[in-house]
């Protein structure tokens, strides 16, 4: 139980990374600290706070979140390859930590290189694979998916295939959505909902094209997500652990379109751009942990896990999708 | 469950791959060939060239920044972009011999030219540079700077200035009109350096005046290059030791 609030510790502080970097190029600050590791020379712990001003303030902020960040997934994965019985869990842990790892490295060579497009924007889309993954730690820790959410967890084929599709496109639309932000093409279509008056933009290039890009893409996830938030509020409205996942990406949908506009409308107004970058990550992180609960059927049990609880779970896994009454 | 580990593995790996893919390190523009012997300026038969820049329309007031997010910049801070001069004079114009001497070489002064941030602001705004001559970079207020050059032609680069007094010196390759300066720290900050291979260019003052002294008789095309407003050129001809006073160009906001 300790390791689960711990992880969850984690993801949430990831969670507040994601942000803080969402601030740091809404601000346009990646470069107001010109040298990596160091901060204009001082080790970065040592830093005076009173020299945090300007573009400093996030992104030094933004670095000292991201060490600690490291040093939680650090923790974590430490103590699960002490206390964690699950080989692929320990698995899950390393890659964390080697994500973290190079997502750190990332920061610094996009900063000693002056923020190349390609590596800004893998940097944007690793931060999202490191909280995907420090969630998918979170989750498989707690006690609901150790019991197997109630011995009787949901085997529904369709579901999984539409919650992993969703995902995979939440995860494009995502790296679309950076893509534009690196590139500078935020405000390259500046009007909402039309594309400068039109349904169509009249004149393209491709800063237009990956802006109207994501616009597309946010439809397209937007219908993924009905589609799923609908089959599991039709065929699995008893099950707890799949309705409040589709509850929160229903409620997260209309707040990150609104959050889109807004940014548009307001020029991309440094608050509202860096809420649009952590509320899409929660809604990745939200639909990968529904995802996530539709194959909880196919995986085995807790190691070490007693005879009498694999027994019933085994027994009681249904065949087919629940039947809606 | 493993099936789900070895995704999210690949996933990281391909992200990784995807991040390894290189720099973009610019390259470092070819310098400018020997040229073949030229004529000698004969310093008896000089010309020069001389004007005024003026801007037609109402440009937008100087507005005052806020600087709050450092406190010690507490000096009123006004944009720079349209500066206004004496009855419709535009300041910060840099104007310069474009084209027309030649393969004539110049030798490049050792002596610096210096960019100075003061008061939150660089000094001069504007200011040109021959390519080899060292710009000196000064940290003149009690708080940080970071120097950001963001040339095409020429590398692009980024230092620390953290203690007040500071100076660190930087010298361009290659001829380039303009290479934008800023500060990233405090976003207001910005400046143009014009980067040249030959010592003919100036900054229009107040009164919107120029002068381009010691040319050697000949036509020459004159740019005239302002940050908001563009480029503008004019052939101008002129003899052995004539004083060319007419040149104007009219910017329009």
């Amino acid at each position: 139980m300790l390791l689960f609030l711990y992880a969850l510790i984690v993801a949430a502080s990831t969670a507040v990374l994601i942000f803080a970097g969402g601030m740091v190029t809404s601000t346009q600050s990646g470069l107001s600290v010109p040298d990596w590791p160091n901060t204009y020379g001082w080790f970065m712990w040592t830093f005076p706070l009173e020299k945090m001003v300007g573009g400093i303030f996030y992104e030094h902020t933004h670095r000292l979140i991201a060490s600690t960040v490291g040093f939680l997934i650090l923790v974590l994965a430490v103590w699960m390859w002490r206390a964690e019985p699950r080989a692929w869990v320990r698995r899950l842990g390393y890659v964390a930590l080697g994500a973290v790892v190079m997502q750190g490295v990332l920061g610094g060579i996009t900063v000693l290189w002056y923020l190349p497009d390609p590596i800004s924007i893998a940097h944007a889309s690793l931060a999202e694979i490191v909280f995907c993954l420090t969630a998918t730690i979170a989750l498989v820790q707690s006690p609901a998916w150790n019991r197997g959410y109630r011995g009787a967890p949901v085997d529904d084929a369709v579901l999984r295939r539409v919650a992993a599709t969703t995902t995979a496109f939440i995860y494009f639309q995502i790296v679309i959505g950076a893509t534009m932000r690196h590139t500078d093409a935020g405000l390259a279509i500046p009007d909402f909902p039309y594309a400068f008056g039109h349904v169509l933009p009249p004149h393209w290039d491709p800063k237009i094209a990956i802006h109207f890009a994501h616009r597309v893409g946010a439809l397209v996830v937007t219908c993924f997500i009905l589609a799923t938030t609908g089959h599991v509020l039709y065929h699995h409205r008893s099950r707890r652990e799949l309705v409040w996942p589709s509850a929160i990406l229903l409620c997260l949908l209309p707040l990150q379109i609104t959050l889109g506009a807004l940014t548009v409308l307001t020029g991309k107004h440094y608050i509202i751009n860096s809420l649009h970058v952590v509320t899409g990550a929660s809604v990745l992180v939200t639909s990968l942990i529904l995802t996530l609960r539709t194959f909880r059927a196919s995986v085995a049990n807790v190691a070490g896990a007693s005879t009498r609880q694999d027994a019933p779970y085994a027994a009681a896994r249904p065949r087919t999708s629940e039947a809606r009454a | 469950m493993a099936a789900i580990v070895k995704t999210l593995s690949f996933i990281v790996l391909l992200a990784l791959v995807t991040a390894c893919g290189g720099g973009q390190e610019k390259p470092e523009a070819a310098s400018t060939p020997a040229a073949p012997p030229a004529e000698p300026i004969d310093p008896a038969t000089v010309a020069s060239i001389s004007g005024r820049i003026s801007l037609e329309g109402t440009p937008p007031k100087p507005e005052r920044i806020k600087t709050t997010s450092d406190p010690t910049c507490m000096a009123p801070v006004f944009t720079e972009t349209f500066v206004p001069g004496d009855k419709g004079a535009l300041q910060n114009v840099f104007v310069y011999v474009k084209d027309g001497l030649g393969n004539r070489t110049f030798p490049v002064p050792a002596e610096p030219v210096v960019l100075e941030q003061k008061n939150c602001t660089y000094v001069p705004h504007v200011l040109g540079v021959m390519a080899g001559q060292p710009v000196e970079l000064r940290n003149s207020d009690p708080t940080l700077h970071n120097i950001h050059a963001v040339p095409e032609a020429n590398r692009e680069f980024n230092m620390g200035q953290p203690i007040q007094g500071m100076k660190q010196q930087h010298i361009f390759s290659a001829k380039e009109v303009m290479v934008p300066f800023k500060c990233d720290v405090h976003r207001w900050m910005s400046a143009f350096v014009g980067v040249l291979d030959n010592p003919f260019y100036a900054v229009t003052s107040k009164d919107g005046s120029f002068e381009l002294k010691g040319l050697p008789p000949g036509t020459y095309t004159i740019e005239a290059v302002h940050e908001k407003l563009g480029r503008q050129t004019q052939t101008v001809t002129v003899g052995p030791k004539e004083t060319k006073s007419d040149v104007s160009f009219m910017f329009k906001v």
